[in-house]
C-alpha cells in the first residue's frame, strides 16, 4: 500500500526542478507551452531548440530518457490522427516514395506532432518532479477557487482507493470464473460500475461525516502555506524566458 | 480522446478557456446548492469514480475494447452542475498529471468533453423523463438516448471549434463526417454502458440517482389487507422546479437542436462536396487558399452549402447565447452570495 501513495508519476529526487515551489513550476510550464504553441510551424529549428531546453531540464532533474519516452506514449491516438492529415487535406500535392501527399497536410501533421509532443513532454516533466499534493497546493496558491481545489484534492486522495476497489471487484469476478470477452458481458461490467458508484458515493458521505465530526465547516485549514522567494520565481522563469526569444526569432526569420 | 497542444489556435483556445471557466463557476454555484457543504468530499469522490470507471474496459470484439467517457453518466447520477464539475476536475487532473490533453487545450477539452456532453445529455434526459411514463424502464431508455446523443454532440462541438480555430484547414465537412461518424459508433457503446450502469444503480439505490428524483412512488401501507397511502414524508425537491434550470435546459435543447439539425442537414451537401472534390480538386484549393481567416472560410462554406452554413450559424448563435447568458447568470447569482458571506 505504501508504494501506491507515492504516485508512480512522481520520481523522487533532490534537484533544482524538484525543489522549486509547485506554483512557480505550474506557471513556468504553462508559459512555456504557450510560447511553443504560438511559434510558427515553418521554423522547424525552433522546435529542436525547445526539445533541447526540455532535455536540459530533464537532465537537471535526473529523469531518465526512457521514462520520458514511455510517458510520451499517451499521445499515440493523436499521432494516428496527424498521420492521416497528409492524405485528407486538399491542396498542393507532392510525391513521396510514389505516394501522393498534400503539402498543407504535411505541415499540419508536423505542427500537431511537434507542438503536441513538446506539450506532453513539458507536462510529464512537471508531474515527474512534483508530488501530487504539492501540485494541488500549487493550484491553491494560483488562486483557483478553493472549492475546486478541495474537489481536486479529494479526487487525488481517493482516486487510488476507488481504483483499487475496482481492481478488487475485478479479482472477485475473475475468481468466480468470469471472463469478459464480448458485448454479452457488458451487463456484468456495468453492474460493477454501478456498484462502484454506490460505494464511492457512500464513501463520500462517510468521509463528510468524519470531517464534520472533526470540525469541518466548509473550508479546509491551510497548514503549510508556502510562498516562493524571488530566486525561486527567477529559476522557474528561466525555461519560458529561454523559449521566448526562440519564438520571436521564429517569427522574424 | 483528449485534444493536445497546437491543435486549435490560440484565440479560440483562450475563448474556450473562458467559456470553460464560466461553466465551472456555474457548476460550483449549482453544486453547492445541490450538495451544501458536502460538495467537496462528495464531488471529489464522484470525480474519483469517473476517473476509475474510465479505466474499466468493455470488450467489444476479439482484441478490441472501449471504455466509458462518463459525461452522460455523471449528469444522470449526480446532476448537471456536479456532473460538469466532476468531469472538469477529472480533465484538469488528467491534463496536469498524466499529460493527457494539452495544457493550452484544457479549455477546449473541458468545453467539448465536459460541458457539452453533460449539458446535452442532461437536457435530453430531463426532457425524455418528463415526456415518458414514470417507470424505471423509461428512465433507462432516457439515459440510453441521452448518452447516445451526447457523444456525437461533443464531436460536433469539437468540429465547430476546429472550423473556427483549427491550425490546419481540413475541409469542415470532412472533419464533421469523420468525427460524427466515428463518434456515433462510440456513442452506441457509451449509451449501452450508461443505460446498464444507471439501471444497476436505480435497482439498488434509486435515491442516489439525481435524474430519478421525483419518480419514486408514494409509500403504501397495508392496513387490514388494504393498501392505504402513508403520510407523506417531509421532502420537497423544490430545486428541480426552479426557472433557472428550465432556462438552462432550454438553452441546451436549443444548442442540441441547432447542432443536430446542422448535422443531418449537412449529410447530403457533404456527399456532393466529396464528389466535387473527386472531380476537380483545383476548385477546393482555391477556396482554401482564400480561406485565410476563419470567418472567410465560413463564408465560402456558406455559399457552397447554405444548409451547413445555416446549421453552423445556429450553433454559433446558440453558443454565444449560452456564453453570454451564462455570464449574466453568474453575475446575477454572485451578488446574493457575496452579501450572504459579508
Amino acid at each position: 500500500m505504501g508504494a501506491g501513495h507515492a504516485h508512480q508519476l512522481y520520481r523522487h529526487g533532490d534537484s533544482l526542478p524538484h525543489r522549486l515551489q509547485p506554483h512557480c513550476k505550474l506557471v513556468a510550464v504553462l508559459a512555456f507551452v504557450l510560447v511553443v504553441v504560438s511559434t510558427p510551424r515553418e521554423a522547424m529549428w525552433a522546435f529542436a531548440l525547445y526539445a533541447a531546453l526540455l532535455a536540459a531540464v530533464a537532465a537537471l532533474a535526473r529523469i531518465p530518457a526512457g521514462l520520458l519516452l514511455k510517458r510520451l506514449a499517451i499521445e499515440i491516438p493523436f499521432v494516428a490522427f496527424a498521420l492521416l492529415m497528409p492524405f485528407v487535406v486538399p491542396g498542393e500535392q507532392t510525391e513521396v516514395l510514389g505516394v501522393q501527399l498534400s503539402v498543407p497536410g504535411l505541415w499540419g501533421a508536423w505542427n500537431v506532432l511537434a507542438k503536441g509532443t513538446l506539450g506532453v513532454a513539458a507536462s510529464v516533466l512537471l508531474a515527474a518532479t512534483t508530488e501530487l499534493r504539492a501540485l494541488i497546493l500549487g493550484l491553491q496558491r494560483l488562486k483557483l477557487p478553493p472549492l475546486l481545489v478541495q474537489i481536486a484534492s479529494f479526487m487525488i486522495r481517493y482516486g487510488d482507493v476507488i481504483t483499487d476497489e475496482m481492481r478488487r471487484m475485478s479479482i472477485a469476478r475473475r475468481s468466480r470464473g468470469f471472463e469478459a470477452s464480448g458485448v454479452r458481458h457488458w451487463g456484468v461490467l456495468a453492474k460493477s460500475a454501478g456498484a462502484l458508484f454506490i460505494r464511492s458515493y457512500e464513501r463520500g458521505e462517510r468521509v463528510h461525516l468524519a470531517m464534520v465530526s472533526r470540525g469541518y465547516t466548509g473550508s479546509m485549514p491551510v497548514i503549510d502555506d508556502v510562498s516562493a522567494t524571488r530566486a525561486q520565481w527567477a529559476y522557474a522563469a528561466v525555461l519560458p524566458c529561454a523559449a521566448l526569444p526562440i519564438c520571436l526569432l521564429g517569427w522574424t526569420l | 480522446m483528449h485534444v493536445p497542444d497546437g491543435f486549435i489556435n490560440a484565440p479560440v483556445s483562450v475563448a474556450a478557456g473562458v467559456a470553460a471557466a464560466g461553466a465551472v463557476a456555474v457548476g460550483l454555484k449549482g453544486a453547492r446548492r445541490e450538495l451544501d457543504e458536502r460538495t467537496a468530499p462528495l464531488a471529489g469522490l464522484v470525480a474519483a469514480f469517473i476517473f476509475a470507471v474510465q479505466m474499466l474496459n468493455f470488450p467489444v470484439a476479439a482484441g478490441t475494447s472501449g471504455h466509458l467517457l462518463g459525461g452522460a453518466l455523471a449528469a444522470i447520477l449526480v446532476g448537471p452542475y456536479t456532473g460538469v464539475l466532476c468531469v472538469s476536475v477529472v480533465l484538469l487532473m488528467q491534463g496536469i498529471l498524466f499529460a493527457d490533453g494539452g495544457l493550452t487545450a484544457l479549455g477546449v477539452n473541458i468545453t467539448v468533453m465536459g460541458v457539452v456532453t453533460v449539458v446535452v445529455s442532461y437536457a435530453l434526459f430531463r426532457g425524455l423523463v418528463k415526456v415518458l411514463p414514470r417507470t424505471r424502464r423509461s428512465l433507462t431508455a432516457a439515459s440510453f438516448a441521452a448518452a447516445l446523443v451526447s457523444v456525437p454532440a461533443s464531436a460536433a462541438a469539437f468540429t465547430l471549434l476546429y472550423a473556427i480555430g483549427g491550425t490546419t484547414h481540413v475541409p469542415v465537412g470532412k472533419v464533421l463526417t469523420a468525427m460524427v461518424g466515428v463518434h456515433v459508433l462510440i456513442g452506441v457503446g457509451e449509451a449501452v454502458i450508461t443505460m446498464l450502469t444507471v439501471g444497476a444503480v436505480v435497482a439498488v439505490r434509486p435515491d442516489l440517482v439525481y435524474g430519478a428524483r421525483g419518480l419514486s412512488a408514494p409509500l403504501k401501507l397495508r392496513v387490514g389487507g388494504e393498501l392505504v397511502d402513508a403520510a407523506p414524508a417531509a421532502q420537497a425537491p423544490a430545486a428541480a422546479r426552479s426557472p433557472k434550470k428550465l432556462l438552462l435546459s432550454g438553452l441546451a435543447a436549443a444548442l442540441l437542436l441547432a447542432g443536430f439539425v446542422s448535422f443531418y442537414a449537412s449529410a447530403s451537401p457533404d456527399g456532393l462536396e466529396k464528389v466535387a472534390a473527386d472531380q476537380g480538386i483545383d476548385k477546393n484549393v482555391e477556396d482554401h487558399a482564400a480561406a485565410d481567416s476563419p470567418l472567410a472560410d465560413y463564408g465560402v462554406k456558406g455559399i457552397e452549402a447554405p444548409r451547413l452554413s445555416g446549421g453552423l450559424a445556429g450553433v454559433i448563435g446558440v453558443g454565444a447565447t449560452v456564453v453570454v447568458g451564462g455570464g449574466v447568470f453568474w453575475a446575477v447569482r454572485r451578488r446574493p452570495a457575496a452579501q450572504a458571506s459579508d
